[in-house]
């Protein structure tokens, strides 16, 4: 394996900077001592682990960092975050790079996670609560995936798991609030 | 006692034994709770994943109800939901920027004062813990159970500030005042796959299945949870892991407040057993059939 020689200059702290700015997290406190990977328990399916990632970051390899699956493929169990020995909130660094690549309109590698994201917020909008089998419907509309746990599905149909039709309970006051973030998030 | 009660889209949803548990179990200790009437979702897992503004300012848009219903205090069972409400406390707390920009967001004040509290912490404190044997009515012990925290009512400890992140005990000691025997095992706070429920199912059913595992290992007869998505990943992947692996795990999977009302004497029907994708008739033959 050859491997791409990195060139740091001024320019490579630019990620670092905007994962500050936008997320709130310093992650040049990292000195990759891998904890993070060690406890991650989706590490088994990342392109890079967590510490990878963020080392990546670190050294503003920005195509490196986008094409990663691993933000994607973050379950936000908050392991990293709670035993990182310098406190670096990795679990909200992930979520910041995931918020630039959606605002960027990048492309992630695992599609079905952005869309699951984007039915959710959706839903959201349109309910003001979250309206269960609706959301499934949005997700499956995305995906193409019609097929996939429908036996599932079925069963807890007939358990009378879900509500039918959406209530629509504070779906006004959720809007408004919506349009005043996109407002405040403008560039 | 008398709390704000936030359910949650889960809770009236795909989580509804937890609801109807939870307030059973509140019924019979004398808790009262006050539903929030114009509670809105909190964003769950997917809207920090899109917008930090957004996380922040639902969970706050809520607890700005509190002083309109006079309420101080708000008690969550869902441990999403929970996780970013104290999460979002937290980060206005500690950034001014922010907390300015939440408030314009909501157009109401922050309400960064207001205590939000998880079911298991009112449970195990004094004196309602010690209150709990005296309404004991069924012997449990001879079902072992394995407590399942999940990830987030523990993690960031600092931030939840609700047991320590590595080896809780909280539901344990709840649920040992109910005479319930829990095992000691190594999975109670490693993840079951959480969001991924839809989205990437094969994590879901991998991880869920190490869980259930684990539990088994220690002996356990049921897993014990409280949190509606770590219910439904160990509750309806069942038959999937059966699939992937080979062998159906068949393990019932309980939310604590059911356990809490089977020893109160409640009935099943009322604790919502019959909702489960797993059977839970298992445990029935440690502990003998309901009245």
């Amino acid at each position: 394996m050859t491997e791409a020689a990195i060139n740091l200059d001024e320019s490579s702290l630019k990620l670092t900077d905007l994962v500050s700015a936008v997320g709130g997290v310093d992650v040049s406190y990292c000195y990759q001592c891998g904890k993070c990977a060690t406890g991650c328990p989706v590490a088994y399916e990342m392109d890079l682990v967590p510490t990878q990632l963020i080392h990546a970051i670190q050294l503003g390899v920005t195509d490196l960092v986008y094409k990663s699956k691993t933000m994607w493929l973050c379950a936000g169990c908050l392991t990293c975050t709670t035993r990182c020995p310098q406190e670096i909130d990795i679990a909200e660094a992930l979520s910041t790079i995931k918020i630039l690549m959606a605002r960027e309109g990048g492309t992630p590698q695992v599609p079905d996670v952005l869309k699951f994201n984007r039915s959710f917020v959706q839903n959201l909008n349109w309910f003001g609560r979250i309206y269960e089998l609706g959301m499934v419907g949005m997700l499956k509309l995305r995906t193409g995936k019609f097929a996939q746990d429908m036996a599932m599905g079925m069963k807890m149909l007939k358990k009378d798991k879900f509500h039918l039709l959406p209530r629509i309970r504070g779906g006004s006051a959720v809007h408004q609030i919506f349009k005043r973030v996109k407002k405040q998030e403008k560039p | 006692m008398k709390y704000g009660y936030y359910p949650g889209c889960s809770l009236h949803s795909t989580g509804q034994e937890f609801d109807k548990s939870f307030k059973a179990v509140c019924h019979k200790l004398g808790v009262e709770l006050v539903e929030l009437e114009k509670w809105v979702c909190c964003g769950a897992s997917a809207v920090h994943n899109l917008s930090q503004l957004m996380a922040i300012a639902l969970p706050m848009a809520n607890l700005a109800l509190l002083p309109e219903m006079e309420l101080e205090e708000v008690v969550i069972p869902c441990a999403s939901c929970f996780s970013r409400f104290k999460i979002a406390q937290h980060s206005v707390k500690t950034d001014k920027k922010l907390k300015r920009k939440v408030v314009e967001a909501i157009h109401r004040d922050c309400n960064d004062e207001a205590k939000v509290i998880h079911p298991l912490t009112i449970f195990s404190q004094k004196p309602l813990i010690s209150q709990i044997p005296t309404h004991v009515e069924r012997n449990l012990s001879g079902l072992k159970v394995a407590c399942y925290y999940g990830c987030l009512l523990t993690r960031p400890p600092k931030i939840t500030e609700f047991d320590v992140a590595e080896y809780p005990m909280t539901m344990d000691n709840v649920l040992r005042a109910t005479g319930v025997t829990t095992v000691d095992w190594p999975y109670k706070t490693v993840c079951c796959g959480a969001s991924f429920a839809l989205s990437k199912p094969d994590i879901v059913v991998n991880l869920s299945h190490n869980v259930i595992q684990e539990a088994k290992l220690a002996g356990a007869d049921a897993i014990s949870v409280a949190c509606p998505l770590c219910h439904a990943n160990l509750d309806t992947r069942q038959d999937d892991m059966a699939k992937k692996y080979g062998t159906h795990p068949h393990l019932p999977i309980l939310y604590f407040t059911q356990l809490m009302g089977l020893s109160f004497g409640i009935s099943p029907a009322e604790l919502y057993l019959h909702k489960h994708l797993t059977d839970v008739e298992k445990i029935f033959e440690k502990v003998g059939q309901p009245a």
